[in-house]
């Protein structure tokens, strides 16, 4: 018998006593309140501050781009990765700052890269997370995880509440990645350490709708 | 040994690192003797412990969730042939190989195969129980092949040829000196020169490890995970991490072989919503952990893959069906290994996790390492059910509600039953003596009597027969007077009335 059938008759056999199946009470909340209110924005900021990512707010007045400029340059970075669908309107345009489109460079050449700049698919409020389902605007994984500083533009209306109202507006056959922080060790007697093996860096750039 | 009903044969146990040398008691003592193993552990379970309440109870519908999670795994294993098989073919869609292994030794020469079939002298490894379990990382050495843990925790085990004895913090036993003095003594650049001594701040030690590892992300083709969660209906399957070791194990390299139990299936992608938020709370006591990853099979358009070109998927049974078939023990593979039972258990944080013998310490260890391996005469995994209070911490903050001391009292029926001779002829015993008001008072009569063997308050060894218990714990001696006498006596002196 091939491992797959005696696996599976095995399992039919442990439950031979025909379990009840039960139905899944859903009575947690599924939703709170509607993406991009003002409290959301201000929660999601004030939770991902707490995982000491930086968490940056565009006036409607100002340009994400100039935003963006500036942290990069605050943490000293020269170049940086994008995908080819980030807005123009997101890209820093400043000659110190070589920016790169990503048309599938190497690991070296990703590593020999300062900085990624992404958009996001959809942030949650309550935990402080951004997640990144390889759109247009993101690119593939890689990028957002070697270069080792991470600056991601997130639109108000992208905030939901809930991770109940996440996972419903995303598509679960992408390639989704959950941040919450830059990555962290508790490791060594449960002292938390910034900066392990993804980025050390996160820069979140909050932007009104029309940006 | 006997199983949930008459008739069927008994379904194999599980094989691999599922049990110690030792009886419980026996490993315990020596832990409990050693001075810097208890005060790390009591300093890491008691942080771990406040950061747990302070984000578990911010959250209004706990127990709405809590309720919710466990309903969701006890119908997951209720249709559990179904949904491996949706599993399979959800996965196989979207690119994916999925391979069926009946034990520890089956899964090691799959994953064996598909590394040395890749050329791989070295793998990276995303720390995993279930890879912990089967052994694997042995498997590999045996073979030629470079097994690298790239977990903080996990490599200082690796590095110090130690055993993990923490499900989330594996290193939990070793404080920052011992640490340092490991990372000096092991760690090795590619031309095997010492690195740089990091001294014993955790910033500066977590760099060293940054630099260990860095070159073998960007390089080694093969990577192993393990897998939080698989999700039946659409094939997707998820890792909860922190380091960013994982992102890097489940990206870069060319080809990524996971080795999942068959119970950490979940029927729908609506079921992560509740796990997304009980894991990372119960666990590490944050909102959300740094970085979720999922994947459904093999990712990439326009020829530029995203993620690893090859995705295997290596389905472990391994006693697991020998759990299942157990009625009142299958509960224990709700279990989504969050570590709260083990951070919170009165014996865990005072004996550490080797004393357990097995992967799979705490209470949540005692109940599972049992149920996975039988317990015939003789088996160290016997003594594990007796390793409680039974105080009912475990099952308070379970996430998914296993009711770790009923399934602890079940077993200690079974290890009663199967061989455990010397608790067998002891509660056999009491169950006689109090069966009979009359037969018990005499018996603590005579048990008074006993004390002059006592040495401050304890005996430590009675006489045969019943020398078998006073093996594994000592026996506090008898009160002068017994609780009757003092309550019939205080009864008397209130005037006899009863509220
Ligand atoms: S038994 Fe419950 S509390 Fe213990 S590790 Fe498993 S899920 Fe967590």
């Amino acid at each position: 018998m091939s491992a797959r059938s005696e696996i599976l008759a095995r399992v039919r056999a442990a439950l031979a006593d025909n379990p009840a199946v039960h139905r899944v009470p859903r009575e947690y909340r599924q939703h709170s309140r509607d993406a991009g209110t003002a409290e959301l924005v201000e929660m999601f900021g004030e939770r991902l501050a707490e995982y000491t990512a930086r968490v940056h707010r565009a006036a409607p007045e100002h340009s994400p781009a100039g935003i963006t400029a500036e942290v990069l340059r605050a943490r000293g970075a020269r170049s940086a990765v994008v995908a080819r669908g980030l807005p123009a309107r997101w890209r820093p345009t400043t000659a110190s700052i070589t920016l790169v489109d990503d048309a599938g460079l190497d690991i070296d050449e990703l590593d020999h890269t300062d900085a990624a700049v992404t958009g996001c698919a959809v942030a949650i409020a309550e935990t402080g997370t951004l997640v990144l389902d390889a759109g247009a605007d993101q690119g593939r994984r890689a990028i957002s995880l070697i270069p080792d500083h991470h600056v991601c533009v997130v639109r108000t209306d992208q905030i939901v509440g809930t991770v109940a109202e996440a996972l419903a507006a995303l598509d679960p056959l992408r390639p989704l990645t959950f941040v919450s922080g830059p990555s962290a060790t508790s490791d060594i007697e449960l002292d938390r350490v910034e900066g392990v093996h993804g980025p050390r860096h996160l820069d979140v750039i909050v932007t009104p709708v029309e940006c | 040994m006997s199983t949930a009903f008459l008739g069927m044969p008994e379904l194999p146990g599980g094989h691999g690192n599922l049990r110690g040398a030792q009886e419980f008691p026996h490993a315990a003592r020596q832990a409990l003797g050693n001075r810097q193993l208890r005060d790390n552990l009591a300093h890491a379970t008691g942080a771990i412990r406040a950061k747990r309440s302070a984000v578990v109870d911010e959250v209004p519908d706990w127990e709405e969730l809590r309720a919710a999670g466990s309903a969701v795994k006890a119908d997951t294993l209720a249709r559990l042939p179904d949904l491996l098989e949706q599993l399979e073919s959800a996965v196989q869609a979207r690119g994916g190989v999925v391979h069926w292994a009946r034990d520890a030794e089956e899964a090691n020469r799959i994953v064996t195969e598909l590394a040395a079939q890749r050329d791989a002298r070295e793998v990276v490894k995303v720390k995993s129980m279930a890879t912990q379990e089967i052994g694997l990382d042995a498997a590999l050495d045996a073979a030629g092949i470079t097994a690298t843990e790239t977990d903080l925790a996990e490599l200082i085990v690796q590095l110090d040829d130690d055993r993990p004895s923490h499900i989330l913090v594996p290193a939990i036993h070793r404080n920052r000196r011992e640490i340092a003095e490991i990372f000096a003594e092991h760690m090795r650049d590619d031309q095997g020169r010492p690195l740089t001594d990091p001294g014993d701040d955790p910033a500066a030690l977590t760099e060293a490890a940054r630099r260990y590892l860095r070159e073998k992300f960007l390089r080694t083709p093969v990577a192993i995970s393990g897998a939080n969660f698989a999700v039946a209906e659409t094939g997707t399957l998820c890792v909860v991490e922190s380091e960013g070791n994982g992102r890097m194990c489940l990206t870069l390299p060319d080809t990524l072989i996971t080795v999942m139990g068959i119970e950490k299936v979940v029927p729908t992608w609506r079921d992560l919503e509740i796990f997304l938020q009980l894991l990372p709370r119960s666990s590490t006591g944050e909102r959300m952990n740094p970085y979720t990853s999922m994947w459904s099979g093999v990712h990439g358009e326009g020829g530029t893959p995203d993620g690893p070109r090859e995705f295997h998927l290596v389905l472990l049974d391994n006693g697991r069906t020998r759990a299942l078939s157990d009625e009142v023990g299958r509960q224990a593979l709700h279990c989504i290994r969050c570590s709260a039972c083990l951070n919170v258990c009165p014996v865990y944080s005072r004996t550490g996790g080797h004393a357990y013998g097995s992967t799979y310490p705490g209470p949540i260890g005692a109940i599972l390492s049992p149920l996975l391996t039988g317990m015939d005469a003789g088996d160290t995994n016997a003594s594990l059910p007796f390793a409680s209070t039974l105080c009912g911490a475990c099952y308070d903050v379970c996430p998914v509600k296993i009711d770790i001391p009923s399934v602890l009292v079940h077993l200690r029926g079974q290890a009663t039953r199967s061989g455990h001779r010397t608790e067998r002829t002891t509660m056999r015993l009491l169950a006689w003596l109090m069966s009979s008001a009359g037969r018990f008072t005499a018996a603590q009569r005579l048990m008074r009597l006993g004390r002059f063997g006592a040495r401050n308050g304890r005996f430590r060894r009675l006489p045969p027969p019943l020398s078998g218990w006073t093996d594994h714990r000592d026996l506090p001696a008898p009160p002068r007077r017994t609780f009757r006498q003092w309550w019939a006596a205080r009864r008397h002196r209130d005037g006899g009335g009863t509220r």
